[in-house]
């Protein structure tokens, strides 16, 4: 099986960084998230409601829709927020974060859990700094439709339902989905980022991470 | 095909297809209203969130989704579409965008109906959330109130998109395979959104541009169809599942973790026979209150949403919260598109029982959603009576003969008023039926935008309003400041700065220098002395 790779690419503002990832991350994890699942007897289950809660940018004229879920929503803030930090304020680059969803292949000991990606999103991002307030509102206009297309081409992807894992049985489901939160259930993801600064070399953080992650057991 | 699939599983199918479009019109609409939607993700199913997603059902909107389906689902040929336009106030409307549920003929048969369909269903709902907030037509919504609504129309059968323009986009949200065929979903939209007012008296500035194709004639004209984007709080009687039979049903809840070929879900008809079915009678409001509403669509929907809804069928009060509709300061009256609102009421009053205005009305507990509900029962009648309506006409207009009785009043901006009397009867929003229509300048010119009109005649189309700048009273002059300003908008040249024609030319006066020099020498002595005066 083939991991699924997608990259999508924005042009933003420095301010309008967070935002925008959010928007773009909460928009694959909506379809990438079931509500909780409860197993019952006879190998039957159930599936919890997911809600859904409308978000408006405030540095962008985009609105788009994400889970209703506090927990997931702090999880993804960090994580751009550490994006955005890695990226530094005031100074043009280009950065990259990537949401891949895996499934985790429970390996004999002493090995560690293989985590099997069967989908990534690259989201690429490149900062600009504008110098007047009416280019900048023009960027406020101009990267709410982009975003627009994004979610457009996020769902057209979605909707060719290719590959998804099979719904686990009660003891795989922690393989499948991440079932750490309350309310929602997504597939299990990972978050990671890279940063280019304007030399075009590249720094990359996500080494620590995916040691960190392999290494965890 | 039919024969492939088990009876068990077409009947699945046809309900699952069932509700899926019900939902797809509630997300629809929902995304029109105007207002961020909230609904709370619950982590215990319910079984009776459909596609395990939590999307409120809105009973008005269902009520008329299931009359366009009338007992049908959408099939091969047979299109669901859910049309989006815009109305403004001064009556001019245009279409927006159109929703279609297709069906069409490739089948997949191996797909699992309990399982897979109504898995890939669910994450179509999910993509049409997310489509419905990046049309150009859902910042329009979010905007709409006082300068224009937004409107729904629900129909059946082949797609019309001639409304929407040339150059019109369409996205697709998606495609969900099925053994009886793929069910697309799409949405086609207008990019154009400028529009040409052909009317040369409208001063007011348009509200986005110009009109350009409104007075193309719609091929199928069923404009009384159109209902506001718009909810109120059901009272509370009325339930989130109101009289509709089959909404009592629950939805499959529960799955299988063995193969897909061993699926079991679980579908009852349960708990939800305890809601009462009384309120059907609610539903048939012969009102067409086409909406003005201007409503604010912080009316309910706001407090609504936004408060965690577990569409908990036991609980569907819930669902109604009708904390904000106080916010607006008195209902400022819509505007004056009597125009609209007459012509749709005299359509209503030929077919009373057709339209629903978003507005359920029925004896709510909430004296204020029930009074709005009855003005929507009971406007009608009255608004095909009240034929008169004015036109806004902006201010600074010059009026001809005919003064203003309203004119003369000391008040500052009394000229602006409108006759408020009419304002205010024909606004169902405004008053209940019950009290008597209250005018008030004030009230008025708060909506009127400057324009006035005062004790004008009904017929003249023109109103034309004798300027009176507020403050001002013109003891000295007897003039306007109109006319003051075009007196002495030329003033005379000064006589030191004119030049007469017959006057020397340069020439001329360089040969009179000598001579006049020749003189101020004579007199050399009196300039000294003036000289010395000024020390």
């Amino acid at each position: 099986m083939n991991c699924r790779s997608e990259v999508l690419e924005v042009s933003v503002e420095g301010r309008q960084v967070d935002e925008a990832m959010l928007a773009l991350v909460h928009t694959i994890l909506l379809h990438r998230s079931t509500g909780k699942f409860h197993y019952k007897k006879e190998g039957t289950y159930s599936i919890g409601t997911v809600g859904t809660q409308d978000i408006d940018c405030d540095f962008i004229d985009f609105s788009f829709v994400r889970v209703s879920s506090d927990e997931l929503d702090r999880v993804i803030r960090k994580a751009v927020g550490e994006f955005k930090d890695a990226m530094g304020n005031g100074t043009d680059g280009m950065g990259q974060i990537s949401l891949e969803f895996y499934q985790k292949k429970k390996s004999r000991w002493p090995f560690s859990d293989e985590c099997i990606p069967w989908e990534v999103w690259s989201i690429k991002v490149n900062v600009v700094n504008l110098a007047n307030e009416q280019e900048r509102q023009i960027c406020r206009e101009k990267v709410g439709e982009k975003l627009g297309e994004k979610v457009i081409n996020i769902v057209e992807v979605i909707n060719r339902h290719e590959y998804l894992p099979k719904m686990p049985t009660q003891s795989e489901v922690d393989n499948v989905f991440d079932t750490s939160l309350k309310d929602v259930q997504p597939y299990l993801y990972k978050i990671t980022f890279q940063i280019t600064d304007t030399l075009g070399t590249s720094v990359s953080t996500t080494m620590r991470r995916l040691i960190k992650d392999t290494l965890a057991l | 095909m039919d024969s492939d699939l088990s009876p068990q599983d077409k009947k699945d199918l046809d309900k699952f297809i069932k509700f899926f479009a019900l939902k797809t019109v509630q997300v629809i609409v929902q995304a029109r209203l105007g207002e961020k939607i909230c609904t709370r993700s619950s982590s215990s199913p319910t079984g009776s969130d459909w596609f395990n997603l939590a999307i409120k059902d809105i009973p008005e909107v269902t009520h008329e989704a299931k009359k366009a389906l009338a007992g049908q689902l959408p099939g091969i040929g047979r299109s669901m579409c859910v049309e989006i336009s815009l109305k403004t106030s001064e009556g001019d409307s245009m279409e927006l965008e159109t929703w279609c549920l297709e069906m069409n003929e490739k089948c997949d048969k191996d797909i699992k109906v309990s399982y897979t369909v109504y898995n890939r269903l669910s994450l179509l709902l999910k993509s049409l959330l997310a489509i419905t907030r990046v049309t150009p037509a859902y910042k329009l919504s979010r905007k709409q109130g006082h300068d224009y609504v937004i409107l729904y129309r629900i129909y059946f059968g082949e797609v019309q998109l001639t409304g929407l323009g040339e150059g019109f986009q369409t996205v697709r949200v998606g495609v969900v395979g099925t053994p009886v065929g793929t069910i697309t979903l799409s949405c086609a939209y207008r990019t154009n959104l400028a529009f040409m007012s052909t009317r040369q008296f409208e001063r007011t500035a348009p509200i986005m541009g110009i009109i350009i194709d409104h007075f193309v004639e719609r091929p199928f004209g069923n404009m009384g169809h159109m209902h506001p984007c718009n909810y109120r709080a059901p009272a509370e009687e009325e339930g989130g599942y109101t009289g509709v039979e089959d909404s009592q049903e629950v939805c499959t809840t529960s799955f299988s973790t063995s193969p897909p070929s061993q699926c079991v879900s679980a579908l009852s008809t349960a708990h939800l026979k305890s809601l009462k079915p009384a309120v059907m009678d609610t539903l048939k409001v012969p009102v067409m209150s086409l909406g003005f509403s201007h409503q604010p669509p912080v009316l309910v929907g706001a407090a609504d949403f936004c408060h965690p809804s577990t569409l908990n069928a036991a609980n569907p009060h819930q669902m109604g919260i009708p904390g904000k509709e106080g916010g607006v300061p008195q209902q400022v009256p819509v505007q004056p598109c009597h125009a609209a609102q007459a012509e749709h009421a005299r359509a209503s009053s030929c077919l009373p029982n057709d339209h629903v205005p978003a507005v359920p009305s029925g004896s709510g507990e909430d004296a204020e959603a029930s009074s709005r509900s009855t003005d929507g029962k009971s406007v009608s009648p009255r608004d095909v009576m009240e034929t008169t309506f004015t036109r806004k006409v902006g201010a600074f207009v010059n009026k001809p003969g005919t003064q203003v009785t309203t004119a003369s009043l000391d008040l500052p901006f009394a000229a602006f008023a409108p006759r408020a009397y009419d304002i205010e009867e024909n606004d169902p929003m405004v008053q209940p039926p019950e009290s008597p229509a209250t005018s008030s300048p004030l009230q008025g010119s708060l909506h009127s935008q400057g324009s006035g009109e005062s004790g004008v005649p009904a017929q003249d189309d023109f109103v034309m309003v004798d300027f009176k700048p507020a403050f001002s009273k013109d003891d000295l002059l007897p003039m306007d400041l109109g006319t003051f300003y075009r007196e002495f908008q030329n003033p005379p040249q000064l006589a030191s700065l004119t030049i007469d024609v017959s006057s020397q030319s340069m020439a001329e006066d360089l040969d009179s220098l000598p001579e006049k020099l020749a003189v101020y020498e004579k007199n050399i002595d009196e300039f000294d002395a003036f000289v010395d005066t000024l020390q």
